[in-house]
Formats: structure tokens, sequence, C-alpha cells
């Protein structure tokens, strides 16, 4: 069973939606168990490498749980509240399809408003998404900044 | 000429007046009589492991290229051609024998000496290439901490670093027993004062409550160990508006206490180390890992802060740039070092869960400072039970503000005297 184009955009633009309205404990069930959520430094780490260097965020499953926890506990004074976010997505390409799985990039374009300051964030991601059982899920996300080895501002919010 | 502005009605002993954070012609005076005359960390020793690399970066808003020639010497040089000024180099760092200027082609050497001008004849010989090098500032290095200055007047850095040195020791115990290396960094901007990142390095009294956050996320045994105020540590003033904010004492030395258990959260790691090492060694690296319980706070740029460098650059009177720049073990085993970098991503830059927090912080006080007039900002904490050490050095508890009165203190013997820097502590 191969995974289409249209299974693939609405997976991920249902993550964009949970992320962006703060359904993050939803947002969670989503990914596989060892899924990643990755926001690399260097432009071209290959995905397999980034382990071995320093990234923005390196997530498995226990990290993204607490960047969860983070976002909606009310105690970090950068997230309280988060930032509000708008991220559209778009320029969907296969990459690859194989039985069960496929990886896709896209263009993510994200305005983020937080005490009266608008700030934008161009970005390509990709994402490796994993027939499992019934349902889909995110087995990878790499948000490859367009300004990632620039200075950024604080982003106490998920990319 | 009169300064129209004097420093001496805008920081005392105890306080500073709201206004230094926002100052336009302060911070004009700031980046000559700091910047240009005082001890501006630019590399670390790794960043430039091979005759021919070079990496460009700042000495306050001075672009400079900091670059190993080929007999191993460092040199800093201004990026800035001297036919018309154009940069030379634009790439952050690199390998090569020779810097071209991109307008006319003048090109010179690692050493900043100019090798060659196209069609030279059009000078009529009255172009001297041995008058023309990239202007060079004054290079020293202590301990792989590689630093420049335009002054050349001003004490040696071995002096300028004085009773700093021990802890710089100190906090390369990180290698444990291999040359600390940088391993990449967290660069950020926060719309604030440079000075209000300054004394954030040395403000133990901030963590628990800006950080719980990040406590939250960690596990009871990390929590107690970051539990620090209050506790048994303290600051310490080392002079030349240096000083050491000692949270963990266990911590300061990493070659102490070798026999202590292995925390919970590194068993794991222990367990991968223990197939290559010795137990004694596996310790070693394990303390190592979780850095020191120390930050470092070298005036006016550097903060050898626990487990990593932290590096501030003024942009504008109102706009600072960051670096955090995550350090592991050069040669060391590839698991401790990832574990490094894997703390550095939990706590620091942009998606951490401990910048963003203080970054808030910052940008409050930046925002916050700029209500009324002639209000206070308040440097007193711990000053009623500050004591001298033998040796001359003022301290007091972990939570008090004498980190910060000892960078004002130097702040403000730069700002008043030009002269100041060379004659403090001669
Ligand atoms: S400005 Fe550099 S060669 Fe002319
Ligand atoms: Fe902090």
């Amino acid at each position: 069973m191969t995974i289409t184009l249209n299974e693939a955009i609405e997976l991920i633009t249902l993550e964009a939606d949970m992320l962006d309205h703060g359904e993050f404990r939803e947002w969670l069930k989503l990914y596989t168990e060892d899924g990643l959520y990755a926001v690399p430094i260097d432009p071209d780490a290959k995905v397999e490498d980034l382990e071995k260097i320093l990234n923005y965020a390196y997530d498995n499953a226990e990290m993204r749980e607490k960047r969860v926890e983070r976002l909606l506990g009310g105690r970090s004074i950068s997230a309280a509240p988060p930032a509000r976010t708008v991220r559209l997505l778009s320029r969907y390409r296969m990459l690859e399809t194989g039985t069960g799985s496929c990886t896709l990039r896209c263009a993510q374009f994200l305005t983020e408003l937080r005490q009266g300051r608008e700030r934008y964030y161009a970005a390509n991601v990709t994402f490796r998404l994993k027939k499992m059982e019934e349902r889909f899920c995110i087995d990878q996300k790499i948000v490859r900044l367009l300004t990632s080895t620039e200075a950024l501002t604080a982003v106490s919010y998920i990319l | 000429m009169q300064d129209l502005l004097d420093p001496r009605s805008l920081v005392s002993a105890d306080y500073a007046d709201g206004s230094i954070y926002s100052n336009p012609a302060l911070y004009d005076m700031e980046m000559d009589r700091i910047f240009m005359h005082n001890w501006i960390w630019v590399a670390h020793r790794s960043d430039l492991p091979e005759p021919g690399n070079f990496i460009t970066t700042f000495v306050g808003p001075h672009p400079v290229i900091v670059s190993r020639d080929r007999k191993g010497d460092v040199h800093v040089l201004l990026n800035r051609c001297r036919h018309r000024g154009a940069t030379v180099c634009e790439h952050k760092s690199g390998k090569g024998a020779s810097f071209v200027c991109p307008y006319h082609g003048w090109a010179y050497g690692l050493d900043g000496a100019l090798r060659g001008v196209p069609h030279q004849e059009g000078y009529s010989g009255q172009l001297d290439k041995a008058e023309y090098p990239l202007v060079s500032l004054r290079v020293e290095e202590y301990n792989g901490l590689i630093f420049a200055t335009f002054d050349q007047s001003i004490m040696s850095l071995d002096a300028w670093l004085g009773r700093a040195k021990p802890w710089i020791d100190l906090f390369m115990k990180q290698g444990a027993g291999w040359p600390v290396k940088t391993m990449g960094e967290h660069r950020f901007t926060f719309p604030g004062n440079w000075k209000i990142q300054l004394e954030n390095t040395t403000d133990a009294y901030h963590f628990p409550i800006v950080h719980k956050s990040f406590l939250d996320a960690v596990d009871e045994e990390t929590q107690n160990t970051f539990d620090f105020v209050g506790g048994e540590g303290f600051v310490e003033d080392l002079g030349h508006g240096h000083s050491v904010m000692v949270m963990i004492p266990d911590l300061v030395d990493l070659e102490d206490n070798l026999d202590a258990p292995v925390p919970d959260r590194f068993l794991e790691l222990a367990e991968e180390l223990s197939k290559d090492y010795p137990p004694e060694k596996v310790r070693q690296i394990v303390r190592a890992v979780g850095g020191t319980g120390f930050n470092l706070n070298l005036f006016p740029n550097l903060a050898c802060s626990m487990a990593f460098f932290r590096v501030l650059r003024p942009l504008s009177v109102n706009e600072t740039e960051i670096r955090h720049i995550a350090i592991g073990m050069d040669g060391g085993p590839e698991c401790a070092n990832e574990a490094r970098l894997r703390l550095h991503e939990l706590f620091q830059g942009p998606m951490g869960f401990g910048t963003p927090d203080d970054a808030e912080a910052w940008d409050r006080v930046q925002r916050g400072s700029l209500a009324g007039r002639d209000i206070a900002i308040l440097l007193n904490r711990g000053l009623g039970h500050e004591a001298k050490r033998e040796d001359g050095n003022l301290f007091s508890d972990v939570s008090a503000e004498t980190g910060m009165r000892a960078a004002y203190r130097q702040w403000l013997a730069a700002m008043t005297d030009e002269a100041a820097a060379a004659e403090i502590g001669v």
C-alpha cells in the first residue's frame, strides 16, 4: 500500500492546524513512537547525521512530550501564553514512495505574533510518513529554516 | 573638550541609572572606550585547528578575520580592504592561503600582508605594498581562549585575566583529559542592551524563577542540584570586571570526587562508556559531560558558563546578539560529546527550555527601564554580608550581585579614564 500525495497532504495539514491552534497533546499522537522532530542548524546535514551535531531541536518522543508540557504548563514566561502562529504549507513534492511509507517535501511560511511583534520564518520541511495499522503517522519531521545559520530570536513554540 | 555625558553620574557602587540601557550617546562611548580599549574574546583555539584556517567575527562593531598563518601564528585582522574599504572575506569560516578583495582584486596573505595588486603599474611606483597590510589587532591567548584588542598600550592578557586564570583552567577540565573543542553554536538576538546580558551570567537569583519550566523538565536529582539559591555557593569578584559565580560547589573541580556515584541521568551513558574505558575514566568523562558548577564572567564579552561559552555582541543600544557555543572533548568518545549536545539543546538556544525565558526577562528589563526618569536599577543584593578573602577578592552569597558590581566598577574605570585600563592593577 503506497501513500498518495493527497493522503500525505491531509496529514501534514492536520498537523499544521493543530500546532496553530494549540492542540499540542493531540499533536503528540500524530508521531510514531520512535519518530523524530528536528530543527537543524546546518543546512547541508543529512538526517542521519543530525544526532552527531548541534541542532535547535532534536526531539524524540520524550523531548516532544516535555516541549508540549512546557508550552501548556504556564510556568515559562516566554510561553505564557505561547506565541500565536499561522503557518501555510505549499509547494508539495513527493520525493519517495514505498510500501506503507513516503517522504514528502514542502514549503512552510509561518507568521508569529507575540507581545505586539510579528516575526516570520520560512522553511523547507521534509516529512517521512508511515502507515501504522489503520492510520498514517509522522515518522520524521525535519524543519530546515531558511535562516538557520543566522541569528534567530526566541522560538517558544513548535515550528 | 568636555564630554556632555558623565558616566560617573549614572553608575555608583550599588545602583545604576535606568538610562544606561538606552542612552545612544553612552552606547557610542562604550563602543570606543570599552570595546576598543579592553581585551575582547574573538575565538577558541579549536576554531582554527590548522594553518590556513580562518573565521570571521567582530570586535565590538568592527568586522574582523581571525586567521592562523602557515607558521601557526594567529592574527586578528580588520575585514576591510586597504584600497577602498570593501570586506575581503564574507565566509563564516574556511581554509585558504589568501584573502582576495572582490572589488579590484587586491590580495592579502593570512598574516594580512598585501601580496598582490592588479595592474600595479597604474600607481607609477607610488604604492608600496608594505604600507598597506590589513590592519592588525594585538592578539594574545590563554588556555585556548583567543583575545584581541585595538589598544597597544593596555596590560598583557595574562595580567588582565589575573585571578580569573585558575577558573579558566578549572573550566577547561570539561575536556576530561582531551583538549576542549567548540561544537557549533546557537546564535540569537534580543531587543535589549548588552549590559542586561552581561549581568545575567552572574545572576543566580533569577534561576529558580525564570527557569521553572526547565526545572520541570529534568529529574528530581537534577532539580536538587540546581536548587542553589540559599545554598553553599558564592559569587566572587576576581578583579578587572571579572567574576565567578559558584552555583554547585561540588562541581568546581571536575577531577575531584571521582568516586561519587554517577547521577541517574548519566547511568546509560556511563554504561556505554564502560565498554571502552576503565571505571575511573568513565566517571571523569561523565562528570565532564555534566559541565562545571560555575559561571566565569570575563569582562566585557565572554562567559565560561557551566558547560558552554556565552559570547555577547552589542548591535545597537537596544539590540544584542548572543552566541551559546557548545563545547566538547576533542578526540573524546562520540557518545559523550553527543550527550553534551543534547544537554546544550535542552537549555540553550532559541528553541531551548531555558534561553527563551531568559530572553523574555531581558526584553522586559529593556522595556520596563524606559519608564520614568531617575529611577535606580538596584545592584546591592548581598552587599550587607559581602566580605574580603585573604587575597583581597570580595565575595558574597551565590545570589549576591557582587559580580555585577565588579563589572560596573570596571565599566566605570574604562568609561571615565581612557588610560584606566592600563593603570588598573599596575
Ligand atoms: S576595494 Fe578592495 S581592491 Fe578595491
Ligand atoms: Fe537564565
